[in-house]
């Protein structure tokens, strides 16, 4: 026998520890990549944000720690307070996308000729930006020229000026938000009512089941996946709302139309100033907020995978 | 099938049914119709006042003429482009490696690992903002579309994971076993066993991410500025503020800024689609 070169034995029993180990090392080898630029990118910066919102920071000079000293400042804010009760709205108001969307579904799911071509226009809004959605609604709202006002006018009411009103201006933002959110919901619900069993629909009719109570009762439970998935793009779409308002009222009028996302980058990035960390205490309640939803929907999803 | 086909009701009540169709999705689309008008019309049409009337003569090609050859937008749209289509092969690549990983092994932290990425795809923006803007600053990539791409495809692996896993789980897992059985190496398993299969899923991820970066505007605003690297969401304020009250050009300017999603969808309506909903259907 001669003496094994020690490189090529190296390599031997290395590639022999890979083979041995690989299906428990593959995994993390595919996973490297993607946990690497999300730590990063996502989990990182929230933990970074919690810290910076002890601080009083400029972005630029030296951060100074001041406690909770921000969260105090923010109980007695009341552009916060309305930011609150707004994003408030949002969630209640946004919701209103689903039963919206259900109704669409319900009237689009037949099977005449063209009906194809009219479902993906009625689902064309979802794909416009909210940005070109609130460009759109608010020449929509002009307080003289608008549409709407032609259309009031004509009935002998109006005319109003929607997004100059403090009390208005929220929920016809909310209202430019719920059309593209309502297509999103009526094309979940459409494949929903598709998977519908219709022995089911069968067994329904039979036993006199009919038009409300049919849907009620035999259509609605089968759509409860549609109608979770729903729930969820609905919830943080509401919490997520920054471009239309940014684009449709700025805020304004006076501030009326902020919500905490808004507030918060108005705080940390406008020409009110840089105060970051005020800022990152608001994006911290935001967060707390959406955690609730976020451990509900894991939670679910959660009891969904152990059912399996 | 619920409701009752109109095939079997009454013969008025499918003309009804047939006459509502229409009815329904001009009001439905009625502020965008609106706004197509106004991008054919002439700019004295507003002065006059004639906001919702005829268009008193046909400007199309010079409305969007003065978009295409006189204002930044082919700049942005250019911007756009190279923002998207990167950020699209990034997080579809990452998300297929990742949705392999979580999708057919069995380890302790698997389902962590997998929560991770499904919580942090809900996060509000606003929480990542401040360190995300001061990241990018520091590693001198504020203001390039590189630094967007980068985050863009860290945030949106979130999402695709979760799609990826789920649609690999759904796959037979006897074909890896078997692979496996065969004495394949797990890579190969993935390469030529899996991609094959995941086409599907990844077209769908692909037109789906893309309309998202395409649409996105706070990071826009957050983390570029000027035309050299801002994408169209973000340059449509500047080129409304160049063509203030210029309602036909805002409009023709806003149309082409929607356009490429709006293609995109109606080329791969089913892929689309079955992105959206998955999940939607046991």
């Amino acid at each position: 026998m001669t003496a094994i070169d020690p490189t090529i034995a190296a390599a031997k029993s290395q590639r022999g520890w890979y083979k041995r180990n690989e299906i428990a090392v593959t995994p993390w080898l595919f996973l490297a990549p993607a946990i690497l630029f999300f730590v990063f990118y996502v989990v990182w910066p929230i933990y970074q944000s919690i810290a910076i919102s002890f601080y009083d920071w400029d972005g630029l000079g030296e951060a100074r720690f001041v406690g909770m000293d921000n969260y105090a400042e923010l109980m007695d804010d009341s552009a916060f307070e309305v930011s609150l009760w707004n994003n408030l709205k949002w969630l209640l108001f946004y919701l209103l996308a689903i039963p919206g969307g259900l109704f669409i579904a319900l009237f689009l799911n037949q099977t005449v000729t063209g009906i194809r071509i009219y479902k993906s226009l009625f689902f064309f809004p979802f794909v416009l930006s909210q940005v070109v959605v609130g460009l759109v609604f608010s020449w929509f709202y002009l307080p003289n020229e608008g549409l709407l006002n032609t259309v009031l006018g004509v009935f002998g009411m109006g005319p109003i000026n929607v997004l100059g009103d403090p009390t208005l201006a929220t929920y016809g933002i909310i209202a430019a938000g719920l059309w593209p959110q309502t297509a999103y919901c009526m094309i979940l619900y459409l494949t929903g009512l598709n998977a519908v069993d219709p022995e089911q629909i069968e067994a329904g009719r039979l036993d006199g089941a009919k038009g409300w109570r049919m849907l009620w009762f035999i259509i609605i439970p089968q759509l409860k996946p549609a109608t979770f998935i729903a729930f969820v793009v609905t919830i943080i779409g509401a919490l997520r709302s920054f471009d239309l308002i940014s684009v449709m009222t700025n805020g304004g009028p006076f501030g009326q139309t902020r919500v905490l996302s808004f507030y918060m980058f108005e705080k940390a990035l406008s020409e009110y100033g840089f105060r970051m960390g005020y800022g990152a205490a608001i994006a911290v309640v935001l967060f707390l907020i959406m955690l609730v939803f976020i451990a509900y929907f894991l939670w679910s999803m959660w009891s969904e995978e152990r059912g399996r | 099938m619920f409701p009752t086909p109109i095939e079997k009701g009454s013969r008025t009540w499918q003309l009804t049914y047939q006459s509502l169709l229409p009815m329904a999705l001009i009001l439905w689309l009625l502020p965008l119709i609106a706004v197509a008008i106004f991008s054919v019309k002439p700019a004295v049409d507003f002065t006059q006042g004639n906001y919702w009337g005829m268009p008193s003569s046909f400007e199309l090609v010079n409305n969007y003429g003065q978009v295409f050859f006189n204002s930044d937008m082919p700049r942005y749209m250019l911007n756009s482009m190279l923002i998207t289509v990167p950020t699209v092969i990034g997080a579809v690549t990452l998300s297929c490696l990742a949705g392999f990983a979580l999708g057919i092994y069995k380890f302790k932290s698997n389902i962590w690992v997998f929560f991770m990425f499904v919580a942090g795809n809900f996060v509000p923006f606003q929480i990542l903002m401040v360190p995300v803007r001061d990241l990018t600053l520091d590693m001198g990539l504020y203001n390039t579309k590189t630094g967007l791409v980068l985050f863009h495809v860290a945030f949106q692996t979130g999402f695709c994971t979760l799609f990826m896993r789920n649609f690999i789980r759904a796959l037979p897992f006897q074909l890896i076993e078997a692979a496996r059985v065969e004495g394949i190496a797990e890579w190969k398993i993935f390469w030529y066993v899996v991609i094959p299969l995941m086409k599907p899923a990844i077209a769908a991820l692909s037109v789906l991410i893309f309309t998202f970066i395409w649409n996105d505007y706070f990071w826009a605003v957050v983390l570029t500025q000027g035309p050299e690297s801002q994408p169209v969401t973000a340059g449509i304020t500047s080129f409304n503020a160049q063509f203030r009250a210029a309602y036909h050009l805002m409009s023709a300017g806003s149309i082409v800024a929607a356009l490429p999603p709006v293609l995109m969808f109606f080329a791969m309506q089913k892929h689309f689609i079955a992105g959206l909903t998955l999940g939607a259907v046991k």
